[in-house]
């Protein structure tokens, strides 16, 4: 079946799928926006249990996701991989280090005789909170705002400074996107508490965190998105794949790829209800009527903005009812902006590399900067992969089996402190 | 071309990967075997309903739980390494290793990580039932994720089933099944796996034998040990015979390996098999020369044995170090020399592609280095030796010296493959004696056996060490057999940042690498326990 797809359309299929990947990844990095907040959350040794063993059932699926991304985007974008690891190699090495902190201090901060102490792990555990949000959204930023770097004819590629990344830290652009990042994953993660965790304390205290992470996480996103619809983006021509600087790029790309606009609105629709509703502590009924009147005013506004089809229109119309239905009563925000967040980082790397984009720029040689056609796998590849890629809604459906599974009851002080056999808990 | 390489950087970036893969490798063999140790000690807990099993299968667990994480850490360090100090190998393979990498990531990776969270906090959560499933599915998941990472491995000690596209200047691949099923790559994976099986094993009976040494776990020990051991024998049998066609895929694919494997600088026919030796004047085995002659302190031979092992008949002629670097016509052996000139022609081929593709895409010349790339003598004679061409050099005394140059280190290598096979029969030994004195109810009276099964457990992780080293040091300078050497291949970073980074990740291993035996001992000391038999659900 992949057979009959043009290279291209394989190519594209692939962009589709790795978006998928970041945007599942960022969502899940709430386990790391969870892992900063132990001490704010968890006064007590007992408290902080709590929150590292509702998380630590989680890390692994983060971790995983975080490897099959690295290993899809090596397998189908190559040039990308031996570009920017290779390239930017200071920060992803932090990165790695972040990460290897984080599968040792949940195996090992609950265990007798662990050497350092219970207080290192979870020290451990704080940095690659602050580090692994912080740099992965700085390095996904560079997305858009770009890197130095040349590709010869040879394809084999050259980072143009001797700070290898470090440099991209001190965009205030590439910032603004890790420090949103910080503060979205922390605002899901209270979400999640709430959602998983049975205590009044830290309920408490995640209500009122939830104000504290949720404004600046409005405010910083804010400052990302209408900067980047603003900024020249890294446009290329399709008929000699020349790259060049076309301005208002990435809001073109929107408008013009009325889908991506839709996925996009609606995420960030949803990650402000799932925030909305938690902060306000709305009711089901109330927040039906609110997000009606929205989805209709958004969809008014897209008729006049562009040549917007009816049929198109009643479709979404339908679906926003269909998922209005479809969740649970508001007690659960993090599913409103859980799926938010999945949707809108999917948009936003869906406008980074379709339309004539260069997904991956160089701002030292706009000629190197990498598409989704000059840094791809061979077609024969990416055909293997693709049915490769058939098994994905298998292990979606297992992975979602064996969550419910073992999230069925909120997580409670009886069960950290009766708990007799160490190793069930992190 | 040489003289622009700035050796350190490769040697750091070198020492960095292979830090990172020796503590990956300390960590995942135990899983490999472990998991499907404790599927089957759940599986007779499942049948017969004996809590004594649970609490056997829960203990052996919580053991792997703990390597588990720290492989899956390492692991994720592993593979972004590719890309971070290897950037232009991930591109020259990007196409054809990033697909398995990608189906591990996709497929095993993510059933072993689900199901080992059901594994851990399902036990009273989950049917008894859908708990077992998620055990064998654990432990199968951990075999196929090592599996695609094996295929890879494979291909680039022997890389087939793709070919070379002037275009992207990488090699593509061309045959999906040509690459999982190479011998190279199957041999690998039952290679590595059935070590971690063994692995597995020796762990298992060396801290059950500490329990009976301290008079505890009895009746838990016992069990352990049966089980273990029976597992460990047939998995060392497989060990052995996959080792043995492992050194003869060697013979036909890296000549030089087998070589440095035995020191043996001289090839001839009935080649004798140094059984053990000590290499004398460790200087002279670094520099190389036509004059290098070998050099054993001391050896036990066993005469003809090396060539039946490599072609299964005592006459064959073994070609040694000095017949692969200066040629050996009679045995029609191409020089080094040679080889190193027609990858230099190969390498100047592709620069006048490029350069007609980009002055005059539609001339003559342009049509005439096209086809050269799609002629299968240029290929085959030319382009085979691709990866040869940074040794180029004009004056040919530099060249030869160049030559020896693609000689890999031999003490370390000839060193690694004798305590490898040395432990090997070593361990089919143990676990047949263990196996009969555990039938005759005699194991727990002999003291001695039960402190060698203790000492095993750390002689079993340096045979593990000693393959790879003989399967990744035994190959250089090349990442991928013929086609990229490692100074081609490595990342153009400051050799200072890689040290930084690499003294970052020395001290983070070394450091949690010793909190993890302590936790490990305490988790031993404590040993199993006894827990009241909860209703599952």
């Amino acid at each position: 079946m992949f057979e009959t797809l043009s290279h291209l359309a394989l190519q594209q299929y692939w962009w589709v799928l790795i978006s998928l990947l970041g945007a599942i990844l960022v969502f899940l990095m709430f386990v790391q926006g969870g892992q900063t907040l132990i001490y704010t959350l968890g006064k007590t040794e007992t408290e902080r249990t709590m929150l590292i063993n509702v998380l630590g059932r989680k890390w692994g699926f983060t971790f995983t996701t975080l490897v099959t991304f690295g290993g899809a985007f090596f397998a189908s974008f190559p040039l990308f991989y031996s570009t920017s690891f290779g390239g930017a190699y200071w920060v992803w090495m932090v990165i790695l280090l972040a990460f290897v902190l984080q599968a040792f201090g949940y195996e090992f901060r609950n265990k007798a005789n662990n050497l350092f102490g219970t207080r290192t792990y979870e020290i451990f555990l704080f940095i690659n909170g602050l580090i692994g949000t912080v740099f992965i959204g700085t390095a996904v930023a560079t997305f858009f705002t770009g890197s130095p770097f040349s590709v010869n004819t040879m394809n084999l590629s050259q980072w143009e400074t001797p700070w290898h990344g470090l440099e991209l830290a001190l965009n205030a652009h590439n910032l603004s996107l890790g420090v949103t990042v910080f503060f979205l994953t922390r605002t899901l993660a209270l979400l999640f508490f709430l959602s998983s965790v049975n205590d009044e304390v830290i309920e408490h205290r995640v209500r009122k965190q939830l104000w504290y992470n949720a404004v600046p996480f409005v405010v910083f996103f804010l400052t990302f998105v209408v900067w980047l619809m603003l900024r020249d983006g890294f446009a290329v021509n399709p008929d000699t794949t020349e790259v060049f600087m076309q301005p208002f790029k990435y809001f073109n790309n929107l408008i013009e790829m009325p889908l991506a606009l839709i996925i996009f609105l609606t995420g960030v629709l949803l990650v402000l209800c799932g925030i909305i509703i938690t902060l306000f502590k709305i009711s089901f009924k109330k927040l039906w009527l609110i997000s009606s009147i929205i989805i209709i005013l958004v969809h008014v506004l897209l008729i006049l903005v562009s040549k917007y089809d009816t049929k198109l229109f009643l479709g979404t119309l339908l679906v926003y009812m269909g998922l209005q239905f479809g969740v649970k009563p508001a007690t659960k925000g993090i599913w409103f902006a859980g799926s938010g967040t999945i949707l809108t980082v999917f948009a936003l790397l869906l406008i980074a590399g379709f339309n004539n984009t260069s997904y991956y720029p160089s701002y030292c040689d706009l000629q190197s900067s990498l598409t989704i056609q000059n840094s791809s796998s061979s077609y024969f590849t990416l055909t293997a992969m693709s049915y490769v890629s058939l098994f994905i809604p298998f292990v979606l459906a297992y992975i979602w089996y064996a969550w419910r599974a073992l999230t069925r009851k909120k997580i409670d002080r009886a069960e950290v402190e009766t708990d007799e056999n160490d190793a069930e808990l992190y | 071309m040489l003289e622009n390489i700035d050796f350190t950087l490769i040697d750091w970036s070198r020492a960095q990967f292979a830090l990172t893969a020796m503590f990956h490798w300390v960590f995942v063999p135990l899983t490999l075997g472990l998991g499907f140790m404790n599927a089957f000690t759940e599986t007779v807990y499942y049948k017969t309903g004996n809590p004594e099993w649970k609490k056997l299968t829960k203990f052996w667990m919580k053991l792997f739980g703990i390597n588990f994480a720290c492989g899956v850490a390492t692991g994720l360090i592993l593979e972004f390494e590719f890309g971070t100090n290897w950037a232009a190998y991930s591109w020259f393979v990007g196409d054809i290793f990033g697909a398995p990498l990608a189906i591990e990531g996709i497929f095993a990776f993510f059933m072993e990580s689900t199901f080992v969270a059901v594994m851990f906090f399902g036990w009273d959560k989950v049917s008894k039932k859908f708990h077992l499933a998620s055990t064998w599915l654990t432990a199968i998941g951990a075999n196929i994720s090592a599996l695609w990472i094996l295929v890879a491995n494979g291909w680039m000690q022997n890389p087939v089933g793709t070919a070379f596209n002037p275009d992207t200047a990488r090699n593509e691949m061309t045959n999906f099944w040509d690459v999982l099923l190479s011998g190279t790559a199957v041999n690998k994976f039952i290679h590595s796996t059935t070590f971690g099986f063994v692995l597995a094993a020796v762990v298992v009976i060396g801290v059950s034998s500490w329990y009976l040494l301290k008079k505890r776990e009895l009746l838990f020990a016992k069990r352990s040990i049966v089980v273990a051991a029976v597992f460990g024998l047939i998995s060392s049998i497989a060990l052995i015979v996959t080792g043995d066609t492992s050194a003869k895929n060697v013979v036909k694919t890296q000549p030089m390996k087998l070589a440095a494997m035995e020191a043996l600088y001289d090839g001839s026919e009935n080649a004798p098999l140094v059984a053990f030796g000590i290499l004398g004047g460790s200087e002279t085995h670094k520099n190389i020369n036509a004059n290098s002659r070998e050099n054993f302190v001391f050896k036990i031979e066993m005469p003809g044995m090396l060539s039946f092992l490599a072609h299964g008949d005592f006459k064959t002629f073994v070609a040694g170090i000095k017949d692969l670097v200066l040629g050996n016509e009679s045995q029609g052996i191409m020089s080094y020399s040679e080889k190193i000139r027609r990858g230099h022609i190969a390498a100047q081929t592709l620069v006048a592609y490029k350069d007609a593709k980009l002055n005059n895409p539609d001339g003559e010349e342009f049509r005439m280095l096209k086809a050269k790339f799609e002629d299968e003598t240029f290929m085959n004679d030319y382009f085979a030796y691709f990866g040869y061409a940074p040794y180029y050099d004009e004056n040919p005394d530099v060249l030869q010296q160049n030559a020896f140059k693609l000689v890999p280190p031999i003490s370390l290598t000839f060193y690694s493959f004798h305590l490898m096979v040395i432990l090997g029969f070593y361990f089919i030994l143990f676990f047949v004696v263990v196996l009969v004195l555990i039938f005759k109810n005699k194991y727990h009276n002999k003291c001695w056996l039960l402190w060698v099964s203790l000492i095993s457990i750390p002689l079993v992780y340096i045979g593990g060490q000693a393959g790879w080293i003989v399967a990744e040091v035994g190959r250089q300078p090349w990442a991928i057999q013929d086609l990229l050497p490692v100074v081609t291949a490595v990342s153009k970073i400051d050799a200072s940042s890689v040290m930084i980074t690499f003294t970052l990740f020395a001290v983070v291993f070394i450091a949690l690498f010793i909190a993890e035996i302590m936790i490990l001992l305490k988790q031993i000391k404590t040993g199993p326990k006894i827990e009241e038999e909860t209703s599952n659900v």
